[in-house]
C-alpha cells in the first residue's frame, strides 16, 4: 500500500505579485513559483508515516508551471519512493480547484493509496481547498487542518485543530484524503547534492491528460486590496524610529 | 428561481460561533434587498434550546447522534441533502476549519460554483460580486454571483454580527436526518480543550507579537526583553508555533486566539490573512516588517519597513535594556 502526497506550485507571495493585462490572472511571466507550503508539510506528514508503517510515499502532481520535476526530485531526494507528473496543455495557466481534482481523481484512483495528503489550503485556490473536493470526487472520508496522523487497521486517527487551541479527534476509515495544516516535525531539509542523486538515478512517471473544458477560477477581476487603511509609515535611521514609536507610546499612556 | 438563503450555523458543544452570527447578518441584508428569506441550518444533538436563538428567518434543526461532535462527513450529508431539498440561491458556509470541510465538498457534490475566502459580497452594477482574499491577502478577486445556486464560504471577521443580533426566528423546523449519517465512514472520538497556558495573551494589554521575520529561536529573547522593557507579553504567529519556538497559548490568528489589546507591536509578520482575523481589532497596531508591500501595514496603524532586529535593538537601547 502506499501514501500519495499531492505536490503543487504556486506563486511565491512573499515576490511582488503583478496582475496581468487581462485582469483575470497574475502576470505568470513575473512569477516565481515555490510548493504550496502547506504541501510541504503534507509531505513531510507523509514521509514520519512512513518511518512508522513502511508505506511507500508515492508524490503527485499536476505540471502546470513546466518546473514541476524540481519540486518531485526534491520529494524523492527527501524518502519519496515514486513520482507522478501529470502533463497536458496546461502551462502557465491557472487551474481551478475542480479541474484540478477531476484531472487527479483518476490517477489517485489507480494508485489507490491508503492515504491521500495534500496541504490544507493553498494562497490561489479561489474555488475551494483540494482535500476536500478531491475527497468528494473519490467519495472518500475527508477533512482538513490536520496536525497529526497515525495510521491504524483499517482506519486513520487524526487530530484536527479547530481554533483557541481546540482539537478535534477524528478517525476516518481509509481510503482516505487529509488536508495538513502542520506535520509533527517541521518539514525536512535536503541538501542539493542529494536532489541532483535524485535526478540521476530516478524517474519521473509522466502521464498525459486533457485539459478539462472550464479549468479557469471563475472571476471578473484581480486587483490589489485597496489601501485605504494603510499605516502612517515611519521613517528615518533605527533610533529616530525608535523614538518615534515610544513617543506614540506615551502619548497613549502605554509607556 | 428560489432567492432565499441558507447559512451553515456553526456550533460547538451548543455555543453557536461569532462567525455564525456574521453570516446570518450579511444573509439577511442579501435577502432583505430581494424580499427573500434567510434559513439556518443548526447541526448537533441536543441543541433545540440552541436553536431558538439563531436570528434567522426559519431555523432548521436536524439532531443526530453522529452531529453531537463536528463530524464532516456528517455535515456534508446533512448540508448536502437541506440545499437539495429546499434548493437555495446562496449557501453561506464559515471559511472555518469546520466550514472548510463542508463547503468544498458539497458543492462539489450538488455541481454548485464556490467562492471561498470571500471577505466582501455586494451589489455592484445590479449584479452580486463576492470578493476573495487570495494569494496570502495580497489580492483580491471580484467574482460574479449569477442568480443560478453558489455557495460562498466566508471569512471569519469580515462582516459585523451585530446585524444578526437582535431578531428571534420565527419558526424552527426539525428536520429528520438522512439515512447516510447512520453508515459513515467517519467518527469523531473527542474533543480537547487547550490546558490553562501560563500566560493568557487574550486578557494581555500590550502584546509584541513575532513572526518569521524572527528567524531563529534563539532571538526570541530580544523580543522577550523588549515585551519586558514594555510590561508586554510575547505571542507568535502560526510558523514559530509549528516550529515549537512558543506554546500553542502564545499563537494569534485563525486556528490561535483573538487578542485585542491596547498595543500590538508586529515585528517580522507579514500579515496572513489568517494572522490578521486574530488581532486586527487591537486598538494601536504597529508593524515592523521588511517588505513595503506585507498586508500588515494595511491593518497597522503606523509602520516601518526596516530589519526588525535594528528597531527592537534601539527601542531595547531606549527602554534601558
Amino acid at each position: 500500500m502506499t501514501l500519495a502526497v499531492i505536490l503543487k506550485q504556486v506563486p511565491d507571495v512573499v515576490e511582488e505579485l503583478a496582475i496581468a493585462p487581462s485582469g483575470t490572472d497574475l502576470d505568470r511571466d513575473s512569477v516565481s513559483y515555490v510548493v504550496n507550503e502547506f504541501d510541504e508539510h503534507a509531505l513531510e506528514e507523509a514521509l514520519l508515516l512512513r518511518e512508522a508503517t513502511g508505506e511507500d510515499v508515492v508524490v503527485v502532481g499536476v505540471d502546470t508551471t513546466g518546473e514541476l520535476d524540481q519540486a518531485l526530485y526534491t520529494a524523492l531526494a527527501k524518502g519519496a519512493q515514486r513520482a507522478v507528473k501529470l502533463v497536458g496543455d496546461f502551462e502557465g495557466s491557472w487551474l481551478s480547484t475542480r479541474a484540478l481534482a477531476g484531472l487527479l481523481a483518476p490517477v489517485i484512483r489507480e494508485l489507490s493509496p491508503r492515504l491521500v495528503l495534500t496541504g490544507v489550503q493553498a494562497p490561489d485556490d479561489l474555488d475551494g481547498q483540494l482535500a476536500p473536493t478531491l475527497g468528494a470526487l473519490l467519495d472518500w472520508p475527508h477533512t482538513g487542518v490536520v496536525v497529526g496522523t497515525e495510521l491504524a487497521d483499517g482506519v486513520v486517527r487524526v487530530r484536527k485543530e479547530l481554533w483557541g487551541g481546540i482539537m478535534l479527534d477524528l478517525e476516518l476509515a481509509t481510503p482516505a484524503v487529509l488536508g495538513i495544516q502542520a506535520a509533527r516535525a517541521t518539514p525536512r531539509y535536503v541538501p542539493v547534492g542529494r536532489v541532483r542523486q535524485a535526478m540521476r538515478e530516478s524517474t519521473i512517471e509522466e502521464v498525459e491528460v486533457e485539459t478539462p473544458v472550464e479549468s479557469a477560477p471563475k472571476l471578473s477581476r484581480l486587483r490589489a486590496p485597496e489601501a485605504a487603511g494603510r499605516a502612517e509609515m515611519l521613517t528615518g535611521s533605527p533610533s529616530d524610529v525608535a523614538e518615534r514609536i515610544l513617543e506614540i507610546l506615551r502619548a497613549r499612556g502605554l509607556y | 428561481m428560489a432567492e432565499h438563503i441558507l447559512v451553515l450555523a456553526e456550533q460547538l458543544e451548543g455555543q453557536l460561533t461569532d462567525v455564525t452570527l456574521e453570516l446570518i447578518g450579511v444573509a439577511r441584508r442579501l435577502a432583505a434587498s430581494r424580499g427573500s428569506g434567510v434559513d439556518a441550518l443548526v447541526l448537533g444533538d441536543g441543541v433545540s434550546s440552541l436553536a431558538a436563538t439563531v436570528p434567522a428567518d426559519r431555523t432548521l434543526l436536524m439532531e443526530h447522534p453522529a452531529l453531537r461532535l463536528f463530524n464532516p462527513e456528517a455535515a456534508q450529508r446533512a448540508l448536502e441533502a437541506v440545499a437539495r431539498e429546499t434548493s437555495p440561491w446562496l449557501v453561506l458556509v464559515p471559511n472555518t476549519s469546520l466550514g472548510m470541510d463542508v463547503a468544498a465538498a458539497v458543492a462539489t457534490r450538488l455541481g454548485w460554483p464556490l467562492v471561498a475566502y470571500c471577505q466582501a459580497i455586494e451589489e455592484r452594477d445590479g449584479q452580486l460580486v463576492a470578493t476573495s482574499q487570495l494569494f496570502g491577502g495580497k489580492i483580491l478577486a471580484d467574482c460574479p454571483v449569477g442568480t443560478d445556486h453558489a455557495v460562498l464560504s466566508v471569512l471569519a471577521g469580515a462582516f459585523s454580527s451585530e446585524a444578526a443580533a437582535p431578531e428571534p426566528p420565527a419558526r424552527i423546523e426539525r428536520l429528520t436526518p438522512p439515512a447516510e449519517l447512520d453508515a459513515l465512514r467517519v467518527r469523531a472520538t473527542g474533543l480537547e480543550r487547550p490546558e490553562a497556558a501560563d500566560v493568557d495573551i487574550t486578557r494581555a494589554e500590550k502584546i509584541v507579537a513575532v513572526g518569521r521575520g524572527i528567524e531563529s529561536k534563539d532571538n526570541l529573547e530580544l523580543a522577550e526583553e523588549l515585551a519586558e522593557g514594555l510590561g508586554a507579553v510575547v505571542a507568535a504567529s502560526r510558523p514559530l508555533v509549528d516550529a515549537g519556538w512558543l506554546p500553542r497559548s502564545r499563537q494569534v490568528g485563525k486556528s490561535g486566539l483573538k487578542v485585542k489589546p491596547r498595543l500590538y507591536l508586529a515585528l517580522g509578520i507579514s500579515g496572513a490573512p489568517e494572522h490578521l482575523e486574530g488581532m486586527r481589532d487591537a486598538e494601536l497596531i504597529i508593524a515592523v516588517n521588511k517588505d513595503p508591500k506585507a498586508p500588515i501595514f494595511d491593518v497597522a496603524h503606523y509602520g516601518v519597513v526596516a530589519d526588525l532586529f535594528d528597531v527592537a535593538e534601539a527601542l531595547q537601547e531606549r527602554l534601558g535594556g
